[in-house]
């Protein structure tokens, strides 16, 4: 019988992608038990918030994750809009859930690559990445940003949409939408991948119940749970979509989730665009809100947001508590570790989709001349120029890609 | 579908004298106070076991004065929050730990220990959450008077090191 071990991993680990610390009792090979610790990236948000207007903390609030910023903006003002008693514009309700769906479908892409990435199947992450720049750009012409879009604002959002941009929104769903049932059948018919993941990182019915998980992970695990259906909120009561559930309780059936998800997503997108009405985009809203309290709901790409406020009659909320839903998976997750393969427990991570961020693109350069953006054309040639001044010419290499992928 | 009334006068057919402390916000919106903690087990116990509210979403610790509040958001499947709010005084602020009804209510339990410095009596030995290992005893950065300040005056973070 061989000792049992036990190991580290994290909170810095080049298995993770952010910072947490996984004890893991190991019989060889095999995972026996495991503990969790988190807080790592605390950084005192909801302290922050209580000093802070509403709408300063608004914008604090959507840098909890550059992910799902709009996700955990939203869930905040919406308790704070229910507090100050707002009637909300139709329209303006429409561009906020239209944005939410844009987001799932970035999020849930970007997991597919690195769920690929995990197993060794980097071909999927470049495809999918690759894919998911479409949706990135729809998200910069609406919104003015990649990620921490800043469109929402208390009472409504704070840009109107063109009919040229919803277009736009039409033209990329259809992309993606033929580019996402290539990766159904992918994932559903591709050997490899399906064994990889099968039988990975189990978690039974009665243990997502138990412990609380939420989104694709729950749903992975045959639990019909999701806040959009049980309390509708934004415009999501007016939309027809698929609540999507698994049996298969593994890596495998979250991926599966995901992916069909995505195809709902596409169809409530389109839902959006044509049902959208005219009007205001937004309700004028009080600088003090009055006394009270609200606890808000937002299915987010990872699972479900919850955000109590409670409002004291200044400017100033008197308390706000944000529940991520990496939270609430994490507990999910010293479960699917037991009796699992060392090997295994990145993919097991990675399936519950934990956060990190991603970064711009353009970058300001002040200059004598004046202030000018440099997009990535301007960047690449003055890079060229850079090693050129250097001894070293790059420009024959550029011209020799070119004419090879034929632009 | 069952509306949050519904669940509210369930709720007073069983304990009367709540009438005045609970409080239907909107649709699926259900507020409920305990003040005396004596009596908070026995309403959670009902409402999950006779009220079917099997889902622990989070709890909120709140800091009220002369007592600490804590509010336990539990959900039904039909969408209703169930938001029950109980206070202990602050200069003893202890809690039991509900774990043993919800199992995934640990963490939200040390976040209240971190946090706030609540007490929570039958919660396992484990790892906190989510200050770190070293942050000082006694320093709850939730409540109201606390203020950074306070912990640049007791660690060196940030402080030239002393001459010896």
């Amino acid at each position: 019988m061989a000792k049992n071990v036990v190991i580290p991993v994290g909170p810095q680990h080049p298995a993770l992608k952010e910072p947490a610390n996984f004890s893991l009792t190991l019989q060889g090979e095999k995972i026996l038990e495991s503990t969790i610790r988190v807080g790592y990236n605390h950084r005192g948000i909801e302290k922050a918030c209580e000093e802070r207007t509403y709408v300063q903390d608004m914008y604090l609030i959507e840098r909890i994750c550059g992910i799902c910023s709009h996700s955990h903006s939203t869930a905040f003002i919406q308790a704070v809009e229910e507090i100050a008693g707002l009637e909300m514009p139709g329209r303006g309700l429409y561009i906020r859930t239209l944005v939410a769906e844009l987001e799932r479908v970035h999020s849930h892409l970007l997991w597919l690559g690195v769920a690929g990435h995990e197993v060794g199947f980097d071909t999927l992450m470049m495809y999918t990445w690759r894919d998911r720049e479409i949706v990135m750009d729809l998200l910069q012409v609406l919104t003015g940003n990649r990620v921490n879009y800043g469109i929402n604002t208390i009472g409504g959002v704070r840009r109107d949409v063109t009919k040229e941009q919803l277009d736009d929104v039409m033209k990329g769903t259809q992309t993606l939408e033929e580019r996402t049932k290539y990766y159904i059948e992918l994932a559903t018919q591709e050997p490899t991948l399906i064994q990889r993941l099968s039988g990975v990182g189990v978690l039974k019915p009665e243990d997502a119940v138990n412990l609380g998980a939420v989104g694709p992970v729950a749903r992975a695990s045959g639990v019909a749970r999701d806040a959009r259906k049980e309390d509708p909120y934004a415009v999501y009561a007016d939309l027809e979509f698929n609540l999507i559930t698994d049996n298969h309780n593994d890596v495998f059936g979250r991926a599966v989730v995901r992916l069909l998800e995505l195809m709902e997503s596409y169809k409530m997108i389109r839902q959006l665009v044509t049902k959208m009405p005219d009007g205001p985009i937004a309700a004028k809203a009080p600088r003090k809100i009055p006394a009270g309290e609200a606890i808000s709901r937002y299915e987010a790409p990872r699972g479900e947001d919850v955000h109590y406020v409670k409002a004291n009659g200044t400017e100033k909320p008197e308390r706000v508590k944000v529940r991520a839903p990496t939270l609430a998976n994490i507990q999910a997750v010293t479960k699917m570790l037991e009796n699992g393969q060392l090997a295994d427990m990145p993919i097991v991570v990675a399936a519950i989709d934990p956060c990190f961020s991603c970064t711009d693109r353009a970058i300001e350069i002040v200059s004598p001349d004046g202030p000018g953006i440099l997009v990535w054309k301007d960047l690449r040639e003055w890079s060229i120029e850079w090693y050129k001044e250097r001894g070293l010419d790059l420009s024959g290499l550029n011209k020799k890609l070119i004419s090879r992928l034929g632009r | 579908m069952r509306e949050a009334d519904q669940v509210r006068q369930e709720l007073l057919a069983k304990f009367p004298w709540l009438d005045a402390s609970s409080r239907v916000s909107r649709s699926r919106r259900l507020w409920v106070e305990v003040s005396d903690y004596s009596k908070f087990a026995e309403v959670l116990n009902f409402a999950v076991k006779n009220l079917d509210f099997d889902i622990l979403c989070t709890i909120t610790g709140l800091d009220d004065g002369p007592v600490l509040s804590a509010v336990y958001h539990i959900a039904a499947k039909d969408g209703i929050i169930l938001n029950l709010k109980t206070s202990v005084p602050r200069d003893r602020p202890v809690l039991r730990s509900i774990v043993p009804v919800f199992t995934n209510a640990e963490i939200y339990e040390r976040e209240l220990i971190d946090l706030l410095g609540f007490k929570v009596e039958g919660l396992r030995e484990g790892k906190r959450y989510p200050l770190p290992d070293g942050w000082p005893e006694g320093q709850y950065p939730l409540r109201k008077d606390w203020k950074p300040e306070n912990l640049d005056a007791i660690t060196p973070y940030g402080k030239p090191p002393k001459e010896s």
